[in-house]
């Protein structure tokens, strides 16, 4: 496998391997979403997943997530096989993701809403909770203090207590990527963190994609349309088309491998 | 006061302000910045030990004497600390706008020389970094957040944080030739170099020695009687003079607290949690305000509307009045209590004035009914008029004297004359000493007596020794028939329309006036949300015909007033356009103090200038436009022209001229 080898991209030194995926096939009845897919993701790199759409981009998150579970295949974690996991396992094991699709409570603020994403932290009772003493206030403030940095960090202040579905698109998609960073995850899932965006909040959304990485150190898998934003952003590219995978590499490489060009452009299938 | 007094022999250096309050008040608070959404705070002591830490860390870093240090940054306490660390040092602070573009700091970076340059941000280091390739000469570059900073080269950059560090631990070797430093400042030292926007040619830096900052301040803090209770947030532009002279010299004198807003978008709350009692704000500000208040009283409900009609108008009757302590009948006086239970308190604690005991506004003219709105709610503001070179007084109005109308009574210790051409001179202790490397503009500005002419053209009202300013001395023009043109007095007619955010005024030596026009956005913009009219750009909006109609509209209600006026009469605008996008600084139509630069928009619109004039009724045209990371871009739009009606003998005038 060529991922093993050292891999320095743009001058980056890239760290071992964090998650690994053998030869995932994943079916919905009949339908084959993905076809016997390996793939690595490293340490502190930032991954890209690009494809036509359908090409099962999405459903291939799901599976790193641990939402699906698919039927062949294995998905390694920091060196351990990852059986079948709920969802606050998984947020426990350090994965964290943003939706392609807004998925945040329209009626609480920001603030609130960001500190969802620190829920799987907070171990006070229900009693303690009530109360808002001992446990539950030190736990709050050591949060809020740590959501606050991360509101610095994304330059939300302003909306600090403005209700989530008063804002609009663009910031409610940094709302989302703040409560995912709130959980601190070693591994962060972007699903289209740019679709529907403009030119200027693409920017934006770049710089602190960029900047998390830089910052934190956290590892980052994204989807994306805009090529432009992918070849830029990514240290490693995987192209799916039709559940398969169809390139692997730098950006460069990507970019030049004809089966990707035909895919993209639209050569007839057989 | 005496106290005071006996002081000021010693008082002669911002440092040496800085060791009194720490003696006197030491544990009062002097700096707050709201971070992490909370208010954190330093008082004098611990301030001072910051700053002390920050200057022998600029001794290790190899700052000299008279080493120009350029600061670049929003208002924040480490940016305030570094001024003053710099003039410990011996060196000259230089704070330079922070939403300047590169090539206009590239200027101010090779003109001064600065070795050092403090950065707020990445944003801020990244600019510095890309003019070196043509300005050499920066050696150092501090900065004080350090998103971001990580992975840059760092053999000569340091955060402000680690070279406290070095400075603390350098204390014994570095202490006593810091104290030398201080102690070696006195009154003549140079305090600031401060860049003048400039409506004509490139920036001039207006140097400022402890003199002009210390009496100034002493002066104008006796003036109002500020104290050290008052509160004051920091948010205007730190390269601005007024800022330097509130934030740090009235500050430092009067030692009060110096409140920093957690960033440009959050002003509005922080302002609401401190409840400042000391407060400047441009017109522009309270405008933007007082349409925001209307807008938002048009989407409330009946009750609520009906209520605020209502106390509004006892309100504009007997605020003023009350305010200026005349006697007012106990009916009023009831109803206005009741008003402030039920109205202006809660609106006022809203725009976070509930505790303004003095309150001032500068730069352009303020339209009486802003003023007033706001004099009737019963917030004390009031008018300055000033200028960089004077560090900011020349006239204040004293409480009780406060009309929209004028600038007030010449400030403390400074004296005002009126040339035969009706140019403002003035002379005082704030008096700038030169501008820096330009010893021409020095001499034409500031004669050996020490008068400097303003280039503002105004007289002294006769009744009542209240100055009043007309227009800039060298915008006055002539029309074809040798009548007065003043296009700044009818632009501010036209501006205190809500939704006329800008105007510009044509006509020196032609045969009638003519405007072009920029909308308010945000006035519009909700006017044409509530009659549902849908509009995809700013441009789209602005040559909507219901708008044309409405700014017609307008525009002749400012006729009418103007016809009324004998000097002025033939100043009624005849023709008149909507521009396409907004007047910006970063294309240079404007300074960064937002002062129309008159030249550059006639060259840059010769064709829309041309086409006011031939009579014809639209024009095509393409402008460039530059966005916020310095690219360019072209704007194509088809503008329309609109003829108005004038009133009175200006009507034969177009006819005769035509």
């Amino acid at each position: 496998m060529n991922t093993q080898t050292d891999i320095a991209t743009a001058g980056r030194q890239l760290g071992g391997t964090l998650m690994e995926l053998r030869n995932i096939t994943l079916r919905f009845g009949g339908v084959e979403a993905i076809k016997n897919i390996s793939f690595d993701i490293r340490e502190g790199e930032i991954r890209a997943i690009i494809g036509p759409n359908g090409a099962g981009k999405s459903s291939m998150l799901n599976v790193i997530s641990g939402f699906y579970v698919p039927q062949e295949g294995e998905v390694w974690f920091r060196g351990e096989r990852r059986g079948p996991v709920k969802p606050y396992e998984v947020a426990r094991l350090g994965i964290a993701r943003t939706f392609q699709n807004i998925a945040l409570f329209d009626g609480m603020s920001v603030l609130d809403n960001i500190m969802t994403g620190r829920l799987h932290r907070m171990k006070a009772g229900f009693l303690s909770q009530a109360l808002w003493w001992g446990l539950a206030e030190r736990e709050e403030i050591e949060n809020r203090a740590q959501v606050e940095r991360i509101i610095d960090f994304l330059e939300i202040q302003n909306i600090r207590k403005t209700p989530v579905g008063r804002l609009p698109y663009g910031l409610k998609k940094r709302v989302e990527l703040a409560r995912a960073l709130a959980a601190e995850p070693q591994l962060l899932l972007l699903d289209e963190p740019m679709a529907g965006m403009n030119v200027e909040e693409k920017e934006d959304m770049s710089r602190f994609v960029l900047d998390v990485n830089d910052e934190f150190g956290t590892t980052i898998a994204l989807i994306e349309h805009d090529m432009g934003v992918v070849m830029d952003l990514s240290d490693r590219v995987v192209v799916m088309d039709y559940g398969r995978k169809i390139g692997d590499g730098s950006p460069d490489e990507v970019r030049n491998n004809q089966e990707v060009i035909d895919a993209y452009l639209g050569v007839a299938h057989d | 006061m005496t106290d005071q007094q006996t002081l000021a022999g010693a008082l002669h250096s911002i440092p040496a302000l800085l060791a009194r309050n720490v003696a006197r008040f030491g544990d009062r608070p002097a700096y707050r910045e709201k971070e992490f959404g909370i208010w954190q705070s330093w008082t004098w002591a611990e301030a001072a030990e910051e700053i002390r830490a920050l200057a022998l860390g600029m001794l290790v870093l190899g700052l000299r004497q008279g080493d120009y240090v350029a600061v670049i940054g929003r208002n924040r306490p480490a940016h305030y600390w570094s001024m003053i660390a710099a003039q410990m040092c011996g060196a000259i602070p230089v704070p330079l706008y922070q939403d300047a573009v590169a090539e206009e700091m590239a200027y101010v970076l090779e003109h001064c020389g600065a070795r050092f340059v403090i950065c707020g941000d990445q944003e801020q280091v990244d600019k510095v970094l890309e003019v070196e390739e043509s300005v050499k000469g920066v050696e150092r570059i501090l900065y004080n957040d350090k998103r971001g900073m990580r992975k840059y080269d760092h053999s000569r950059m340091n955060s402000i944080a680690d070279t406290q560090d070095q400075g603390r631990a350098a204390e014994p070797r570095l202490g006593l030739e810091l104290d030398a430093r201080i102690a070696a400042l006195d009154e003549s030292s140079i305090c600031v170099m401060l860049y003048t926007s400039g409506t004509t040619g490139k920036p001039k830096g207006v140097v400022l020695s402890n003199r002009n900052i210390i009496e100034t301040a002493k002066n104008t803090c006796d003036f109002d009687r500020l104290t050290m209770r008052e509160e004051i947030v920091a948010y205007l532009p730190m390269a601005w003079v007024g800022d330097f002279i509130f934030s740090m010299g009235q500050a430092l004198w009067a030692g009060f607290t110096v409140n920093c807003p957690e960033s440009a978008h959050t002003m509005a709350t922080d302002t609401r949690e401190i409840g400042p009692t000391y407060f400047f704000a441009p017109p522009r500000v309270f405008e933007g305000q007082l349409t925001s208040v209307m807008i938002r009283m048009e989407d409330a409900g009946r009750i609520k509307k009906w209520l605020f009609d209502r106390f509004m108008k006892i309100a504009r009757r007997v605020g003023p009045a009350l305010l200026d302590e005349e006697t007012v009948g106990f009916t009023d006086r009831l109803a206005y209590g009741l008003g402030k239970l039920l109205v202006y308190g809660p609106l006022k604690n809203t725009l976070g004035y509930s505790r303004i005991r003095v309150g001032y506004t500068a730069g352009e003219a303020i339209g009486p009914e802003i003023f007033d709105f706001y004099r009737s709610l019963g917030i004390n503001l009031k008018q300055l008029y000033g200028q960089t070179e004077a560090s900011v007084f020349i006239t204040q109005q004293p409480d009780g004297q406060v009309r929209s109308d004028t600038v007030g009574v010449p400030s403390p210790e400074v004296e005002v004359k009126i040339a035969e051409n009706g140019e403002v001179f003035y002379r005082s202790p704030g008096t700038f000493v030169e501008y820096y490397k330009n010893p021409d503009s020095t001499a034409s500005t500031k004669d050996p007596d020490g008068w400097v002419a303003t280039g503002d053209a105004g007289f002294f009202e006769e009744s009542t020794g209240h100055l009043r300013i007309i227009d800039r001395a060298k915008d006055v023009g002539k029309m074809a028939d040798g009548s007065m043109f003043a296009p700044k007095y009818v632009e501010n007619k036209l501006k205190f329309f809500p939704n006329i955010l800008e105007a510009v005024v044509l006509g020196n030596n032609r045969d009638y006036c003519t405007a072009m026009i920029n909308i308010d956005l945000n006035a519009v913009g909700n006017w044409a949300e509530r009659n549902n009219i849908a509009y995809a750009s700013y441009q789209e909006l602005a040559a909507h015909p219901q708008v044309y109609a409405t700014i017609k509209s307008h525009v002749e209600e400012v006729n009418a007033s103007v016809a009324g006026d004998e000097m002025l009469s033939n100043c009624q605008i005849h023709r008149f356009l909507v521009l396409h996008k907004e007047l910006d600084p970063d294309d240079g139509e404007m300074t960064r103090t937002r002062k129309v630069r008159r030249a550059v928009i006639s060259e840059k619109f010769a064709d829309l200038v041309g086409a006011l004039y031939d009579g014809s009724d639209g024009i095509y045209t393409e402008t460039e436009v530059t966005y916020e990371d310095g690219r360019k871009g072209k704007i194509k739009a088809t503008l329309r022209i609109e003829d108005v009606q004038v009133f009175g003998d200006a009507v034969q005038q177009k006819v005769a001229a035509q």
